[in-house]
């Protein structure tokens, strides 16, 4: 099999600078306060997915997920290490990320799925298929603006969905909307699933992940801590990460 | 009926040859915004639907701002001050050097405030980044067309008639405008990300902007002042004084009875100024890519 993802001992290290402003700084200064904190978000982490394979990310918040996501779309680069993938990639990182509340949903469609990586005459074949699932086939012609929130969700969920991309990132979103919507988001993952794309998920949710992945990838604190099958991982989270999370926490 | 070629899809996806693995979120620069032209398209048709979303007038706005200033000059410059008796035609004089100087600023502005404007979207998905400040500056382009016919209708009823030594000016002007919006525009937007002071340093340049090209006043007022040394060397190495200089070169002197001195050299002034900016705009686009790497998780 061909590897979609290359992740090759990637490091990510961010850095809070608060203090900005000038007298600030100097104040600062004076006293020798140290001006940065910086934040490990990953650590030596290498990993490799197959065309095909259908991943989910498991961890608590802060564990390094959602950075690893960013690595793996481009959004940022890693500071050591390389990411490596095959072919187009796009995610459901933030959905609505691309929508803009003062175009309708039609300029909508089209604005976010030209910035998701569409062509236009891919656009206009898929136009109606997208507009069919999102359900707002009465409201296209209306701004955004006014649209409940599941329909906005369902407009930005059912543009990526549609965008066919060979690696699927999608992170947390399958949290929101009714179950109706949550169901038929299931369905259009597995789907995906099925035509052989790479996905990679990002949930809490592990009776979903295990529905929706073959494999499990836990990270704690920027390190992979587990890799194997789905449901093995599942019951490590629940053996160590929560409990140790709690504790941590609790510590 | 969607079906059976999905189906045809998956079989072709699953025995295609592997995509060739390569780094995400290369490829980007001002060759990668080129590459996707569509998706440019539609974010400038964007910005000009939503800049004036929800007022009144709309559009209108961007012709209102210029128009006012127009009068002001006139009133002030023109008539208080008397510049409508040392220049001839002096409201096409104004114009044509306002129309430009407006552009400049207006681009300038907005590239700037780009990048973090469109924060969300840049920490979510990736992009080639130039996409904003270029799409920035097209939207100017498109609310200085309208001006341009404006100048054009003044110019005609001032007697100006069309040449081909004017047509060249007005294309080098512009240009020189164009790409120098781009490089500084470039610049600010990236720093911008990493301190917001730049776009209070632009709105405070606009100031210093409107007031250093030749668009009220002649250039010859100073020299009367600097003399011919360093002094009017260096005001006459702005790009802006030269472009300015070429609008009304095209656009206020054929409709004058002449007689009125231009800067010397203003031809190769403006091919040496657009090769220096063009220079400019490799420099900028080499920082934009180094601080580039860093937008999404400064913002």
């Amino acid at each position: 099999m061909a590897p979609s993802i290359v992740v090759d001992s990637v490091s990510k290290r961010f850095t809070l600078r608060r203090v900005r402003r000038l007298q600030e700084r100097l104040v600062r200064a004076v006293r020798g306060e140290d001006l940065s904190n910086t934040v490990q978000a990953l650590h030596g982490v290498s990993l490799r997915v197959e065309r095909g394979e259908s991943v989910a990310l498991m961890g608590l918040n802060g564990s390094g997920k959602s950075t690893l996501l960013k690595l793996i779309s481009g959004v940022m680069p890693p500071d050591t290490g390389s990411v490596r993938v095959g072919g187009r990639v796009a995610g459901l990182i933030d959905v609505g990320a691309g929508l803009h509340p003062d175009l309708t949903g039609r300029q909508n469609i089209y604005l976010n799925a030209a910035i998701l990586g569409m062509t236009e005459a891919e656009i206009r074949r898929k136009f109606d298929e997208i507009v069919a699932f999102a359900g707002i086939r009465r409201f296209l012609d209306t701004e955004v603006k006014f649209y409940s929130s599941g329909m906005f969700m369902r407009l930005g969920f059912s543009v990526a969905v549609h965008t066919e991309p060979d690696v699927f990132l999608i992170d947390e979103i399958l949290a929101v909307g009714d179950p109706p919507f949550r169901r038929s988001c299931h369905a259009r993952i597995q789907e995906l699933r099925k035509q052989g794309h790479t996905l990679v998920i990002v949930a809490h949710d592990t009776n979903m992940l295990r529905q929706l992945c073959d494999r499990g990838i836990v990270l704690h604190e920027g390190e992979v801590v587990y890799d194997g099958g789905i449901n093995e991982a599942a019951a490590y989270v629940a053996d160590n990460v929560d409990r140790n999370g709690v504790s941590n926490r609790v510590r | 009926m969607t079906l059976p070629r999905t189906t045809a899809e998956a079989t072709v996806r699953s025995s295609a040859e592997a995509p060739e693995l390569v780094e995400p979120g290369r490829g980007g620069g001002l060759v990668g915004v080129l590459r996707r032209r569509y998706l440019l398209r539609l974010l400038v048709r964007k910005e000009l639907r939503v800049r004036y979303q929800g007022s009144v007038l709309g559009m209108a706005w961007s012709y209102i701002k210029p128009a006012v200033q127009f009068g002001v000059y006139f009133f002030v410059v023109g008539l208080f001050l008397g510049l409508r008796d040392r220049i001839e035609d002096f409201p096409v004089y104004l114009f044509s050097g306002m129309v430009l100087i407006h552009f400049f600023i207006e681009n300038f502005n907005s590239a700037t405030r780009s990048i973090v404007q469109n924060r969300s979207l840049i920490r979510k998905v990736y992009l080639p980044r130039e996409m904003f400040p270029v799409a920035s500056l097209l939207v100017s382009c498109v609310h200085f067309l309208p001006q341009l016919v404006i100048l054009l209708l003044g110019a005609l009823a001032a007697g100006w008639t069309p040449s081909p030594v004017g047509l060249g000016a007005s294309v080098l002007g512009f240009f020189i405008v164009a790409t120098l919006g781009m490089a500084v525009g470039l610049l600010f937007a990236a720093f911008n990300v990493f301190y917001r002071d730049f776009e209070k340093i632009v709105d405070v340049l606009g100031i210093v902007i409107t007031w250093s090209a030749p668009m009220i006043y002649p250039w010859t007022a100073v020299r009367d002042v600097f003399g011919d040394g360093w002094l009017l060397q260096t005001y006459l190495a702005n790009p802006l004084v030269t472009a300015v200089s070429l609008f009304q070169h095209a656009f206020w002197l054929p409709g004058t009875s002449g007689g009125f001195e231009f800067p010397p050299h203003l031809f190769v002034r403006g091919l040496i100024s657009l090769g220096a900016i063009l220079l400019l705009v490799g420099v900028a686009q080499f920082l934009f890519s180094r601080l580039n790497s860093r937008f999404a998780q400064e913002m």
